[in-house]
């Protein structure tokens, strides 16, 4: 027997969810502002192609400003941690206490002190995913072995040489574990910050589509801002591919996908 | 000429309950172009000791002076054998052995030659270009030797570098690593808890007594070089296991069986 290839399993359990959603519309009987069928959101997609295309644009400039941002200054920040445990000690907790508060809560606070433009976007985006960008990256930079160090230190390794030689390449899989998390909750963070108030986006389409009752439309925007958020997830995990291709969670994949 | 000078160094750890003796002080002196084991049993301080020889850990007491000088920090002209291959995952087989001449700030082009001798002598050439998961456990020690010796260290030193290896390996290993002594003799510490590859490979093994460890026999091994596996099996030999699986009963450390 031929093996299934690994992308039709995804594809397949998608057609099978469709298939489910359809069937349900029609046995259930539910109105089309409730559900739209699959194809109605397949037309809507179509008939307002424009103003969506726009609209995911624009999304996608707050997404990647904020989720660039996150990993610029995350990835600074746990540099900073741990090469300086003072530093560690006094900003770790804020740290864990800032994740804590619900960004959504305080996000209309953004756009009063910066405006209905792409700022308080970008840094509600920004604020939702540096930190598991930050976590991670420390966890890696921690994870090298002390024998590491030690045969480092016995070849007379100066600091940037350990750094840049040893630990760094030792946590780039927790790196890009931190990048595929905090990419996604990017795009969540950019959709938060439209909702608050926002003239463009799509966060403001699905907010219109709503309260007109064109939930063909929501859905529609949905989609594109799915197929987004899982376009940057796979151009992040296409780099770990090439990146860490010698790490224990790509070698399985490898053996599964042999 | 004496290459290392080890006079009443000791090393304790603070714990809760105070201090603990992981090290009683030790005195040592290690000739040039020696190969020295340290023998003794698990958790009498062997890796620690080699550490601070190293340079790598602080002492509580005591001084070590390697060529003359004070080792207060890390001692550099050395390779080091770790029992954990400690190769870089992410680096070829080949990278890995130049990485030392990399992060010494070296010629890689006068040493790759030197490189590629080594591997081959190990019987890693054509294995140059896999990853370290791609490698058997012996493989990877073998590789970790040569990073060791890839820039001509005036002293080698080996923790219990065989210790992971199943018994066949370990035995071609240990011929292998005479081999390579014998082309190119260098001081090495050579830190084992294997009665029989202590006296297979050195000129002098150093007993040591567990917890707090210290040095309490000091055994010349005279036996011809090369050594063949073979030399296992002779009664010259076998007096020298003998004579230390007699002191390490007189010390407790082994129990005589039911006779």
């Amino acid at each position: 027997m031929k093996r299934f290839p690994d992308w039709a399993w995804p594809v397949t359990a998608f057609v099978l969810l469709v298939v489910l959603w359809d069937v349900s519309i029609r046995v259930f009987g539910l109105k089309p502002f409730v559900l739209p069928s699959p194809a109605s959101v397949a037309q809507a997609l179509v008939a307002d192609w424009q103003e969506l295309a726009d609209a995911t644009l624009y999304t996608l400039v707050e997404i990647v400003l904020g989720f660039a941002l996150s990993v610029i200054v995350g990835i600074g920040l746990a540099v900073a941690i741990v090469t300086w445990r003072p530093l560690e000690k006094a900003i770790y907790p804020i740290l864990v206490g800032a994740q804590v508060i619900p960004k959504v809560a305080i996000a209309p606070l953004f756009v009063v002190w910066l405006g209905l433009g792409l700022a308080p976007k970008v840094l509600i985006a920004f604020l939702l995913s540096f930190f598991p960008m930050v976590v991670n990256t420390v966890v890696g930079l921690r994870a090298i072995e002390i024998g590491k160090l030690h045969l480092a230190r016995s070849m007379g390794a100066t600091a940037s040489q350990i750094f840049f030689r040893f630990r760094l390449p030792r946590a780039m899989p927790n790196i890009f574990a931190g990048l595929k998390l905090s990419v996604t909750a990017a795009v969540i963070g950019a959709i938060v910050g439209e909702f608050i108030g926002a003239d463009e986006g799509m966060g403001r389409v699905l907010l219109v589509a709503n309260g007109n009752l064109e939930t063909a439309k929501l859905f529609a925007g949905i989609v594109l801002l799915s197929a987004v958020g899982i376009a940057l997830f796979l151009i992040i995990a296409a780099l770990e591919k090439i990146v860490i291709r010698w790490h224990v969670s790509q070698r399985a994949l490898q053996e599964l996908g042999s | 000429m004496s290459l290392i000078q080890v006079t009443g160094a000791a090393k304790r750890y603070a714990v809760a309950s105070g201090e603990v003796a992981a090290l009683d002080p030790v005195s040592l002196t290690v000739n040039e172009g020696e190969f020295v084991s340290i023998l003794g049993p698990s958790g009498c301080g062997k890796s620690t000791f080699m550490l601070m020889l190293a340079g790598l850990i602080s002492r509580s007491a005591g001084t070590i002076e390697i060529d003359g000088v004070k080792v207060d920090r890390p001692y550099t002209d050395l390779g080091i054998v770790f029992q954990d291959h400690n190769l870089l995952e992410w680096r070829n087989v080949l990278s890995n052995v130049m990485l030392q001449i990399e992060v010494r700030g070296r010629d890689p082009a006068q040493y790759l030659p030197r490189a590629q001798d080594l591997l081959r002598m190990v019987g890693l050439d054509g294995a140059e270009a896999r990853l370290p998961h791609e490698l058997s456990g012996g493989m990877r020690q073998r590789a970790a030797i040569c990073r060791a010796l890839i820039h001509e260290p005036r002293l080698l030193l080996m923790d219990e570098p065989f210790g992971a290896l199943d018994a066949l390996s370990r035995d071609q290993l240990n011929v292998d690593l005479q081999q390579m002594w014998l082309a190119r003799p260098t001081t090495v510490i050579f830190i084992t808890h294997s009665i029989s590859e202590a006296v297979f490979l050195s000129d002098r093994v150093i007993m040591m007594t567990p917890r707090p460890g210290k040095i309490a026999a000091d055994i010349k091994i005279d036996l011809p070089r090369p050594r063949p596996m073979s030399v296992r099996e002779t009664p010259a030999f076998g007096a020298y296991t003998k004579q230390i699986r007699g002191l390490f009963e007189e010390w407790g450390v082994l129990r005589r069986g039911a006779a």
